[in-house]
């Protein structure tokens, strides 16, 4: 298992911490710069969410190798109320609050994989990966 | 952290380069800064140089937008300018078309498009006392 870091997710400046340690792993994985910005604009966006619909939370990012590629894989989760319907807050434009609807359908199109835990009263995880 | 972005005033048109990588509430107060300069110094361009951003999220995004639309009320005219090409890439994956935003390549060329922009306007104002059609106004 290579490099791993937790950081917490309570304030807006949070937010940009997080996106420049992904940045720092993205580049030690020898993203493209295409994928470097796609992972660190995705995590951008759930970290958000985490924060402003999950009341903040924590992120992990890690660095690691999936089928022999280098990779990094980030968790980001929060112990807020949860989505009822995952399948509808997946789907573009839908929001709860007042924002654009576009952060996790928007953030799964950057992403290799994507995968979304989540229950009502239960907190959310947002898991992503992106290899090169 | 960067408490303001500074906002330069050049004759009839307000300059902005975003060089730090923005927190949220960076954002809207620089979304107030800028409409308070618009209406002080009676604006007519606005000028944002984006060339240093690594990243534009729907956040960054929308900001825009509101800052393209609230300066179109205040009848200024906004180019964003100098996106990364990887940046462009993503936010159209992303899903963010930043529709009705004019965008240039360069300060260079966004400055040509923005001077050229605000003199299209100015064509249609009347002349002081001239007598004119008004449909020609009720088209802009």
């Amino acid at each position: 298992m290579g490099k791993r870091e937790t950081f917490p997710l309570k304030q807006e400046t949070d937010i940009v911490l997080i996106r420049q340690r992904v940045r720092k792993y993205a580049e030690e994985a020898k993203l493209g710069i295409v994928s470097q910005t796609k992972i660190v604009t995705a995590a951008s966006e759930i970290a958000r969410n985490a924060l402003i619909y999950g009341g903040g939370g924590e992120c992990v990012v890690e660095a690691c190798s999936r089928d022999g590629r280098s990779a990094v894989y980030l968790c980001i989760s929060d112990s807020g109320a949860g989505i009822a319907d995952i399948d509808r807050a997946m789907v573009d434009g839908y929001t709860s609050g007042s924002g654009l609807g576009l952060g996790l359908s928007g953030a799964k199109r950057l992403v290799d994989a994507f995968a979304i835990d989540s229950a009502p009263g239960q907190g959310t995880r947002v898991e992503l990966w992106k290899w090169r | 952290m960067v408490e303001r972005i500074p906002i330069l005033k050049m004759g009839n048109f307000l300059l902005l380069s975003i060089q730090v990588d923005m927190h949220d509430q960076l954002a809207l107060d620089l979304q107030e800064d800028l409409t308070a300069q618009i209406v002080k110094h009676r604006s007519r361009g606005v000028l944002i140089d984006i060339s240093a951003l690594e990243i534009v999220d729907s956040f960054i995004g929308r900001m825009l937008s509101h800052i393209a639309q609230v300066s179109r009320i205040l009848d200024a005219k906004v180019i964003v300018v100098g996106m990364q090409p990887a940046v462009a890439i993503t936010l159209v994956e992303l899903g963010l078309s930043l529709e009705g935003i004019a965008t240039a390549l360069n300060v260079e060329k966004g400055m040509r498009r923005l001077e050229k922009m605000v003199d299209d306007d100015m064509i249609l104002e009347p002349e002081s006392g001239e007598a004119r059609d008004i449909s020609v106004e009720a088209g802009d």
